[in-house]
């Protein structure tokens, strides 16, 4: 809405001369007071370690006590690292099984939610629960669920392959973080998806209907074209929250079994744990450079396709 | 929608009303089973509770396991820095990144205070564990390794998406108000807090849950900061029964229901500006 009410509303403005003059007018140095301590702050806490983290990653320190510059040695070794490899297509395969899960099952509900039922304020409340809790707690109790609840009722029904504890099992621990991750971050869509679909008009519905529409015809041919800004905008704020998952997986798996859903973040963490401090700078480097590639990506189409 | 008038067809309305809805609730299922395992199993004994039927209720209804957590996680120290630091992170940002929208929205045609807000809003696509070590190194170094750093760190971290919240509404308020406002003589600081900072109440509101859900929920940030085990928060200390009290299913059911409690609470009272605050401009 800023990037286009702020024009339309300077050109219907009827005294237009007034603009030019208030540009020559000198600027209240409160201003500059207003917007210092941010500035000032946001400086030594975010852009000097950013910079600390570049300086360190082509260094060979290992947290504390001197070091030596070893120039893209880390980065070498990062990019030659099996392990590493392995980290890394995990953390994206998760984030796109999560995106998926999450804008699928977060439309379907805004679609219910915004459509004539009952309950409406009660059920939108129960649907939002999860995203109000903290995603460690939220971890735990789903750990429990998937460790204890889940067998000991599979026994009892005589369903055996869920007797065991799918977050065990090396090959099948990724569903449950997907699931749970899913389940968590459901409802901050659902809030974007509710606020696109309030915006479209009932009579474009009453139309195509008159003409015979299906209701899978309305979904594909209206809805999800008159909300794709928002889509997108899901897609790649959730694929970019999605990579750094950390909270989810310490809480369901700590990364194990053995290091089989092991996350970038979990492996930076343990930067300062293994020693290789340094090298885990070189990590967060690269890891900054994908989510960077995310960020222009989704200005890019924000500011074209979107616009909203 | 008024236009369906034949009793028959408001029956037809009706009844798919009826059907959507009871679709709805039993997905509803999903969300609210975990919830009934939480609550079925923090009232338990520790007896019932260690035989691990989530979904039996609690034969008797027995307060054990909340004594117990309140006791073991030293719940009054705990929930006191919690909400403390949620408490000043809240009021800090709200008032940071206010202050900051006004100055640059009203001074959009100055390059400086365009290039701030980009600045500013580039940290949203930056994820904590990119800075996380070099922060440990630094809030160790200047003696922030406490919650007065966390309180710092989630400030800066919510700066971006309040900015860009802040900045879209006080365009979007009409500035002939301040023009009249600044005939009769007022400065730009007293324009600012008598008559903007009270309009933005709904925005402020928004921001103010945004950032109290963040803080209060936070777990990587508080545990990679503070290094006094003492001044933890209340979702680090939940670790503690991962670690050292496995089995104690009813106490560590409890001890997450009081620690999630709050945030639900404060969640159901607010939650209309919720959905107000992200349509009036979260996307924008």
């Amino acid at each position: 809405m800023t990037t286009d009410t702020a024009p339309t509303r300077t050109d219907q403005r009827p005294n237009r001369r007034l603009a030019p003059l208030r540009r020559r007018r000198r600027i209240e140095p409160v201003f500059y007071l207003f917007l210092l301590p941010a500035l000032v702050l946001f400086s030594l806490c975010i852009t000097l370690p950013a910079l600390m983290g570049i300086f360190y990653s082509f260094t060979d320190s290992v947290g504390f006590g001197g070091f030596h510059m070893v120039g893209f040695k880390n980065y070498a070794v990062l990019f030659s690292d099996p392990s590493m490899l392995r980290v890394y297509g995990f953390t994206i395969g998760i984030a796109l099984a999560t995106v998926v899960l999450v804008n699928v099952v977060a439309l379907f509900l805004a679609i219910g939610l915004t459509s004539n039922i009952k309950f409406r304020t009660l059920l939108r409340t129960v649907f939002v629960l999860p995203m109000v809790v903290s995603a460690i707690i939220i971890a735990f109790v789903f750990q429990f669920i998937f460790s204890t609840t889940l067998p000991a009722f599979a026994e009892s029904i005589g369903f055996g392959p869920l007797t065991d504890s799918i977050l065990a099992d090396p090959h099948l621990a990724w569903i449950a973080i997907v699931l749970v991750t899913a389940w968590q971050a459901t409802p901050q869509a659902m809030l974007i998806y509710i606020a696109a679909l309030v915006t479209i008009p009932d009579d474009v519905y009453e139309a195509s209907s008159l003409d015979g529409a299906s209701s899978w015809q309305q979904l594909t041919r209206i809805t999800v074209p008159m909300i794709s800004g928002y889509v997108l905008i899901n897609v790649i704020l959730g694929f970019k929250n999605f990579l750094s998952s950390y909270d989810i997986i310490v809480g369901l798996t700590d990364g194990g079994p053995g290091t089989a859903t092991r996350s970038v973040a979990m492996s930076i963490f343990k930067g300062f744990e293994t020693g290789d401090y340094a090298y885990q700078m070189a990590n967060s480097v690269v890891f900054f450079l994908i989510t960077l590639a995310i960020a222009l990506l989704h200005m890019r189409i924000s500011r074209g396709k979107a616009n909203i | 929608m008024e236009r369906t008038t034949s009793p028959r067809r408001r029956a037809s309305r009706n009844a798919k009303a009826w059907v959507r809805t009871a679709i709805l609730a039993v997905c509803s299922l999903a969300v609210l089973l975990p919830f009934f395992v939480g609550i079925s199993m923090a009232f338990k004994t520790t007896d019932q509770a260690v035989e691990g039927q989530a979904f039996d209720l609690p034969r008797p209804w027995s307060m054990e396991g909340f004594r117990e957590a309140w006791e073991l996680t030293n719940f009054p120290t705990v929930f006191t820095v919690s909400l403390t630091i949620t408490a000043v992170s809240v009021v800090g940002s709200v008032l940071l990144s206010a202050m900051a929208s006004y100055a640059i929205a009203r001074n959009w045609h100055r390059p400086f205070f365009r290039f701030s807000c980009y600045y500013l809003l580039a940290a949203m696509f930056l994820p904590f564990p990119v800075l996380a070590l070099s922060q440990v190194k630094l809030s160790g170094y200047v003696g922030l390794a406490n919650p007065a750093g966390v309180i710092l760190l989630h400030i800066m971290f919510q700066l971006s998406f309040n900015v860009m919240l802040f900045t879209a509404f006080i365009r979007g308020l009409p500035e002939e108000l301040e023009e009249s406002a600044r005939v009769d003589g007022a400065s730009a600081s007293r324009i600012f807090w008598t008559l903007i900072f009270p309009l933005m109440g709904p925005m402020t509101a928004t921001v103010a849950i945004f950032t109290l859900l963040a803080s209060w929920n936070d777990f990587m940030m508080p545990s990679m900061i503070i290094a006094n085990p003492d001044m933890q928060t209340l979702p680090v200390v939940q670790k503690m029964f991962q670690e050292q009290f496995s089995n104690s299913y009813n106490i560590a059911f409890a001890s997450y229901l009081l620690a999630i409690g709050p945030s639900i609470i404060a969640y159901v009272f607010c939650q209309r500006w919720v959905m107000s605050g992200l349509t009036q401009g979260a996307l924008k």
